[in-house]
């Protein structure tokens, strides 16, 4: 186990190494991620220029939910991104170079490479969540401390997990990245926005099935003291960890099973 | 000068077989084309939620409607790939290798040849990637469709110019990889940015009035928000078309002048 | 006990074939079919037969990569689907095709993060690579990144990588594929000491019949996801591939060279080019070049080995005829 996590050390940080050679190139994806996540504030912006309210919530409270959201997604983009490139690694064989090493795949996978660019979307996710509880009318308590702090790396690991589970269906369908990314980048942008907005049935999927809504949307509920328009209990904010746990475990089942596919397929 | 510059008179019967190549090239993604189109679905659904939450209870909102609002959703969904939005870079990826010096040493006119790729794919996906989302707008949600009959021709020449447009800017974007070590990182900008400027993600029209005026100096709302604007028939045609027609013919002349001193970056460089 | 057991291995795949403008229909294909061989510790086998054979199957199934249909198979004494990680650092893999080095590290940097993967003691790792970057020469670019070498360079490099860890069975897929002559006679000379003073064993995939004769003591052919023979190269050899030909390039156009010993193939540019077929245990190439100099000036020659594929055709005719020697087993 030690020795381990001692090999993946090493390899995330010869990774991170290689990319201070690249240094004009890191910036100018930086950027890009930056303005990436600027402009989705933009947008929201844009969207209270023409209303007050949205979904029943104002502009401070859906860029909390926002930022709630957008760090997740960037932390979870920063762990786990690498597996847009599942489908190219299975399509030229690589896939079973890493079979043939004394480490688990998914690991191998994601530690290819470690994109720090990607921390600028995470950044603006994060700016934007300070710039929302500086601005928003919230009774602090310990509880609720707690609960800032705990709720983005839940929502990591939820955002994660759903990566690994989404990713999964390159191993049948080698060209299955637009699949998972409607639903990984899909789920990112239906969490930053207030749930109950969207239609019932997208909420099922985008919100329950992939549990996004526990990334932002209820813990926010929790933080504003508000109640839930769509009538679900007030303590779905706290179990944002229970669900990550839940999340791992589901991805983790889905992974095996694929790997597992694959290897017995070997397609 | 030459006495037939582009090669338009020798060589004219290549082109409309290019086009038909580009057609063709498309069609045999049939994987990659369904998982674009369920994509576009979903992020459409989502559209969709949020422009009606907008709107709630008022009658119109900057000059929305709700059907005015779904209308343009899914038609900017469907126009995602059939104007390329996001794809189409591959001279690029030439450059870098090399292999550039071949395509520009045939005997046609590499942008011309180019743009007649372009329309040939942009064939292929007016059928599989614009008319499946329009279709499961008009089917699932109140749908509005132009009520004079001069729109539809409008709205055709409007689509053909914000294809042109798009060529126009990427063909730059391509060339650029002559002269920029990180053209890549510049293509990646203008992937996250272009969706916002162009209309994509909400109309332009909610933005304040002066952002709009900036953003109507540049050529993004030509690849997207005009035409939108067209087939809603949001006042009259004209100036819209007019503001496309501009940037096609600016962003193609500009094209072309780059393309010369890339051919003469070639020569010097010796490829 | 063997280091390599195979019984009855078998390898299907299902494939949805098109039939009709939308239906699909399922059929099985059989890639690899009752395949059984036993290797022992210090051999060197060379596993070869056409493209699709299921050499790649095969190999594949041996190293955990792939879990098979049916048989039984060990490799190590360990059961290679089930046991993956561990035989991992048990044998070293070579893809000829796929790189396992980090493409923009040093070659020296990949080397070090795969001690880590092995978990290779300190002691042991740079003994190891000492010795190869001596034999391989590796020490003029083991500072430069992996994407800057050529491939001659690169294979050394995964040859390297692959037996940091000490491996006792070295597994090998097309190592010599597009490397020149020079990177090719330096690979197998390294492989061949390996086997020599470490006792390495090494199963190798390969389209070359140099590699077999330089590297291999036995061969292992398969066809259509069968063993077709199995048995010592030289008898083999001897048996099936004697016949190689002499490419001749005349000052002039002559009739077909009839000379004794050989018999004339091919005839190019009206008799300027001739392709003279003859046997290797009977003539000498040098004593034919002489033979035809006498008849006609001689511009270039050239001497062909018979490629794989004809061995292979060589084996498939004996096998109708009955006459092969070896075992099928």
């Amino acid at each position: 186990m030690a020795s381990t996590v001692r090999a993946y050390r090493r390899v995330i940080g010869s990774r991170l190494r290689a990319q201070a050679t690249y240094r004009l190139s890191f910036t100018v994806e930086l950027c890009a991620q930056v303005i990436a996540g600027g402009l989705e504030l933009v947008t929201i912006l844009a969207v209270f220029h023409n209303t007050t309210s949205l979904g029943g919530f104002g502009r401070n409270d859906v860029l909390l939910m926002y930022g709630l959201a957008t760090f997740g997604f960037g932390l979870a983009d920063l762990a786990v991104s690498q597996l847009n490139h599942l489908g190219e690694l299975i399509r030229t064989g690589k896939f079973d170079v890493l079979l043939v090493r004394p480490l688990g795949t998914l690991g191998q996978v994601l530690t290819l490479d470690v994109q720090l660019r990607r921390l600028g979307r995470a950044a603006i996710g994060f700016a934007t969540l300070l710039f929302a509880l500086s601005v928003a009318d919230i009774s602090w308590s310990m509880a609720k401390l707690a609960l800032l702090v705990v709720a983005p790396l839940a929502g990591a690991v939820i955002f994660s997990s759903v990566w690994v589970a989404a990713c999964s269906i390159c191993f049948w369908l080698v060209d299955g990245r637009e699949f998972a990314n409607s639903v990984t980048y899909g789920s990112s942008m239906f969490n930053s926005y207030p749930i109950n907005i969207f239609s019932a049935w997208l909420r099922r999927l985008m919100a329950f099935v992939v549990p996004g809504a526990f990334v932002a949307y209820y813990p926010a509920l929790v933080l504003l003291e508000r109640t839930d328009p769509l009538g679900l209990p007030g303590w779905l904010g706290w179990t944002s960890p229970l669900v990550a746990v839940a999340a791992t475990a589901v991805a983790g089942g889905v992974w095996r099973f694929a790997v597992r596919h694959y290897r017995g397929t070997g397609s | 000068m030459r006495a037939d510059p582009w090669g338009l008179i020798n060589r004219a019967h290549c082109y409309p077989r290019l086009v038909l190549a580009g057609f063709r090239r498309y069609s045999a993604y049939r994987a990659a084309m369904l998982a674009g189109l369920s994509t576009n679905v979903v992020f459409g659904l989502m559209r969709v939620g949020l422009l009606l939450a907008v709107i709630g209870e008022r009658p119109r909102v900057a000059g929305y409607d709700a059907a005015a609002a779904v209308t343009y959703v899914w038609l900017g969904q469907g126009m995602i790939a059939t104007v390329s939005m996001w794809s189409g870079f591959h001279v690029a990826e030439r450059v870098r290798s090399g292999d550039i010096a071949i395509d520009l040493g045939r005997p046609w006119d590499f942008q011309l040849a180019e743009l007649a790729g372009d329309l040939g794919r942009f064939g292929y996906h007016l059928v599989t990637r614009m008319v499946p989302p329009v279709a499961f707008g008009v089917l699932f949600f109140p749908f509005r469709w132009p009520q004079r009959l001069s729109t539809w021709g409008w709205f055709a020449v409007s689509l053909l110019l914000a294809v042109m447009v798009s060529f126009g800017i990427r063909y730059l974007l391509n060339l650029s990889a002559f002269w920029l070590v990180e053209s890549r990182g510049l293509i990646s900008i203008y992937g996250v940015a272009s969706g916002l400027l162009a209309g994509l993600v909400i109309p332009l029209h909610f933005f304040p009035e002066g952002i709009r005026t900036i953003l109507w100096w540049t050529p993004f709302p030509a690849l997207m928000q005009d035409s939108l604007d067209v087939f809603v028939e949001r006042g009259s045609p004209l100036p819209a078309v007019g503001h496309q027609l501009l940037w096609a013919v600016l962003l193609l002349l500009a094209g072309r002048l780059v393309q010369r001193s890339a051919e003469r970056k070639l020569v010097v460089q010796g490829g | 006990m063997s280091l390599i057991e195979a019984r009855d291995l078998r390898r299907t795949f299902t494939l949805r074939r098109k039939v009709g403008r939308f239906r699909r229909q399922r059929h099985e294909v059989v890639a690899v079919e009752d395949v059984s061989f036993a290797i022992e510790a210090g051999e060197t086998v060379g596993y070869v037969g056409p493209n699709g054979a299921g050499k790649s199957t095969t190999i594949k199934m041996l190293t955990g990569i792939l879990v098979p249909t049916g048989g039984f198979v060990r490799v190590c004494g360990l059961e290679p689907a089930a046991r993956r990680r561990e035989l991992a650092g048990r044998i070293g893999v070579v893809f000829g095709q796929r790189s396992q080095l980090w493409w923009d590290l040093p070659l020296l940097e990949s080397f070090d993060l795969l001690r880590d993967i092995f978990r290779v003691p300190r002691a042991a790792h740079a003994d190891r690579l000492d010795e190869c970057v001596e034999l391989l020469e590796m020490g003029p670019f083991l500072h430069t990144p992996v994407r800057q070498l050529s491939l001659g360079q690169r294979m050394r490099g995964e040859v390297t990588a692959a037996l940091l860890h000490g491996p006792r069975l070295l597994v090998l897929d097309e190592p010599t594929i597009g490397l020149d002559l020079e990177s090719k006679v330096r690979l197998r000379r390294f492989l061949a000491r390996l086997n020599a003073e470490r006792g390495t064993t090494l199963l190798l995939t390969t389209h070359d019949l140099d590699d077999i004769e330089t590297l291999c003591r036995r061969l292992v052919v398969i066809d259509h996801g069968r063993v077709l023979a199995d048995g010592p190269l030289a008898g083999l050899r001897a048996e099936v591939a004697r016949e190689r030909t002499l490419v001749v390039d005349l000052e002039r156009p002559v009739p077909p060279l009839e000379l004794p010993g050989a018999r004339v193939a091919h005839v190019e540019n009206d008799g300027s080019r001739q392709h003279l077929v003859f046997d290797r245990e009977r003539l000498t190439a040098a004593a034919l070049i002489t033979a035809v100099a006498e008849r006609a000036p001689v511009h270039d020659v050239s001497v062909l080995e018979p490629e794989i594929a004809d061995v292979i055709r060589r084996l498939y005719e004996l096998r109708e005829s009955r006459a092969l020697p070896v075992v099928d087993r």
